[in-house]
């Protein structure tokens, strides 16, 4: 009943083609923003922006990252945690290597190095497809897993291939504080997601939506395959770099090759279906449903006072979680923002569907 | 031989309406031979298409029409044979150089994207005229969204022209198989190209849809002055609206010319009637 459109005419196509074109979704996101802006600094406490509201920012912009290349452009990757990989290193090397660099540039350098190999790792995708092509780029991920165990280069020369960053700082504000931890990934969070927003309903997005759907007919009205496709690998391993970044810098500290491990490429391309392909939402939704919901579940038990064991409630919440997954597989094999979609639809209509 | 050509494109010229006037030959296919491994899909196939005109090909399942449109827009490579669009000879040739050049086609089974809406579909349509950069799309900044306003007006255009306004937002997936159809004919009318591939336009329609298509084929003909190079089982909407018409079999040309020389050309009679034996 609130949710409706009426009486909002579009006098131009400029208000026709705004990112939220209905009022209400307007207020809803601006509201959003301001909680996560204002409300949630104020009231959060330390374990919920360590131990959920941080790794959930920075998953889901490695979700957006990933949904760029398999929602938008349709080229499936599992070496996502490879391009995670090489984002945090190359940002490592760029930040100890030289000196003064500050944050943003470390980590905007790091995003860059991951595009450099992620286009490199994505020229198979102009002659293979699918599961063929999962395959190649299951490579980049057992490449880097390796490049970085092994090439004493990459980690300064530290023998157990652990590094760590310290004392971060941006223009002179430092980035210690789970707070400053949390506004910094929000703040780099929303310009990502603006600007892939930005991308996908422009020229280029329909380039590699067109690329998705049908190839050869894209390639007749005159997209070149080639070009559609590196640019979404590159788009792709950018955002998924500096996820990686700020995984490795912010989230974690110090690191070791394995928190980017081929588990983690498959973490992300499950939010990325869960939460739905081809749509910006869906990385938020998926990140949500992936991080979030173990939690809920490892919680709710406790809330209701019912004693379980550690042990037991690891268990239980491994096989709901996976339930879960399949279940909402089944119900809509296009995610949540698809249900998402579909409520909003409803919502439009309600209480009187006629 | 040239004489005969002429002959026919003085005859089409005559027949043609109103302000259309067909002129010189801006596609000629010579000798155009094409096999996958040991299937010969075309054998030594000569024709051309004349500017403004409507051409169509015309033969039974399996005559190698459809090969012929890949051919003249880049997806197949022929082994043997010349191709000369206005005047040039084209070497290696990729579809969307052909897009790029000013060919655009549909599809016999429909090729639309099927995630996006109708306006987007159309829009890409007009990608090649696009011209900002990548950097500039992600900011979404002034000279972006002037550009996407002023091809929005042109697709709205378009959508106007083939009547679909009610259904721009809806994604193409649901549509039914005549306004797919009609979609498809805006994203390639969308790239305002001067030669036009139609593969089986009317296909799977019934006859208000027809004359529908018909009358939109014939408008972009005759407003635009787009060359048409058209696929179609109908006799009876290839028979009116074409200019000449040129016929295949088995991968061979059987017969040339205007509708009334084809529909009386011995040999088109037997491949669609059959011989007694």
């Amino acid at each position: 009943m609130l949710y409706r459109e009426n009486g909002q005419f579009k006098t131009s196509y400029a208000a026709d083609q705004q990112i939220f074109p209905i009022l209400q979704d307007r207020v809803a996101i601006g509201a959003l923003l301001a909680i996560a802006f204002v409300i949630v600094p104020m009231f959060g406490s330390e374990y919920i922006f360590r131990a959920i509201l941080i790794p959930f920012l920075i998953l889901a912009l490695a979700a957006l990252g990933l949904n760029i290349l398999v929602g938008y452009c349709g080229q499936i990757s599992l070496g996502t945690g490879a391009f995670m990989a090489v984002g945090a290193y190359g940002a490592y090397n760029f930040l100890v290597r030289i000196d003064g660099m500050p944050l943003i540039a470390a980590m905007l350098l790091g995003g860059l190095s991951a595009t450099v190999i992620g286009v490199l790792f994505g020229i198979p995708s102009l002659r293979i497809k699918g599961l063929y092509l999962a395959m190649a780029t299951l490579a980049a991920q057992f490449f880097t897993d390796w490049a970085f165990l092994r090439i004493g280069w990459f980690t300064n020369n530290s023998t157990s291939g652990s590094v760590s960053v310290a004392k971060l700082n941006v223009f002179g504000l430092p980035i210690e504080s789970p707070v400053a931890k949390y506004l910094f990934c929000l703040v780099v969070v929303c310009v990502f997601a603006l600007m892939a927003k930005n991308l996908t309903r422009s020229a280029i997005g329909r380039q590699w939506m067109a690329i998705r759907d049908m190839d050869v007919a894209a390639a007749v009205i005159g997209i070149r395959p080639m070009y559609a496709k590196l640019t979404a690998f590159a788009v792709s391993s950018f955002i998924v770099g500096v996820a990686g970044v700020l995984w490795a810098f912010i989230h974690l500290g110090a690191w070791e090759p394995a928190a980017f491990s081929i588990d983690r490429s498959f973490q992300l391309l499950f939010m990325v279906i869960i939460g739905g392909l081809g749509s910006i939402m869906g990385a938020f939704f998926g990140a949500a449903f992936i991080i979030v919901l173990p939690i809920l579940l490892d919680q709710v038990p406790q809330w209701f006072g019912i004693p379980l064991s550690t042990a037991t409630t690891s268990h239980l919440v491994h096989m709901i979680f996976g339930a879960l997954i399949v279940f909402f597989l089944i119900v809509e094999p296009h995610g949540l923002a698809k249900l998402w979609s579909i409520g909003k639809q409803k919502l439009r209509l309600w209480p009187f569907p006629h | 031989m040239m004489m005969n050509d002429m002959a026919v494109a003085a005859q089409a010229a005559a027949s043609a309406s109103g302000g259309r006037r067909i002129g010189d030959v801006v596609l000629d296919l010579q000798n155009i031979s094409l096999r996958f491994g040991g299937v010969k899909a075309l054998t030594d196939i000569s024709f051309n298409v004349r500017e403004h005109e409507i051409r169509s090909i015309i033969g039974p399942n399996g005559a190698g029409k459809s090969s012929m449109l890949n051919v003249i827009n880049g997806v197949y490579h022929p082994q043997e044979g010349r191709i000369l669009f206005r005047g040039q000879e084209r070497r290696k040739m990729e579809p969307h150089m052909a897009a790029t050049q000013g060919i655009a086609r549909t599809f016999q089974n429909i090729a639309l994207f099927k995630g996006m809406s109708v306006l987007d579909n159309i829009m890409t349509g007009r990608n090649l005229k696009m011209k900002s950069n990548i950097f500039q799309q992600a900011l979404y900044w002034g000279a972006v969204q002037k550009e996407e306003i002023a091809h929005r007006e042109k697709v709205e255009e378009i959508i106007d022209f083939l009547e679909i306004q009610s259904v721009r937002k809806t994604p193409v997936g649901q549509l039914p198989y005549g306004l797919q159809k009609r979609v498809e004919l805006g994203r390639a009318l969308a790239a305002e190209p001067t030669m036009l591939l139609l593969d089986e336009p009317m296909a799977g329609m019934n006859v208000e849809e027809k004359q529908d298509m018909c009358r939109f084929i014939l408008d972009v003909n005759d407003q635009f002055g787009t060359t048409i190079v058209l696929i179609e089982h109908d006799m009876g909407v290839v028979m009116d609206i074409s200019d000449r018409v040129v016929v295949l079999d088995y991968g061979k040309k059987i017969g040339d010319g205007a509708p009334d020389e084809v529909r009386n050309n011995e040999d088109v009679i037997r491949a669609y009637l059959g011989t007694s034996h």
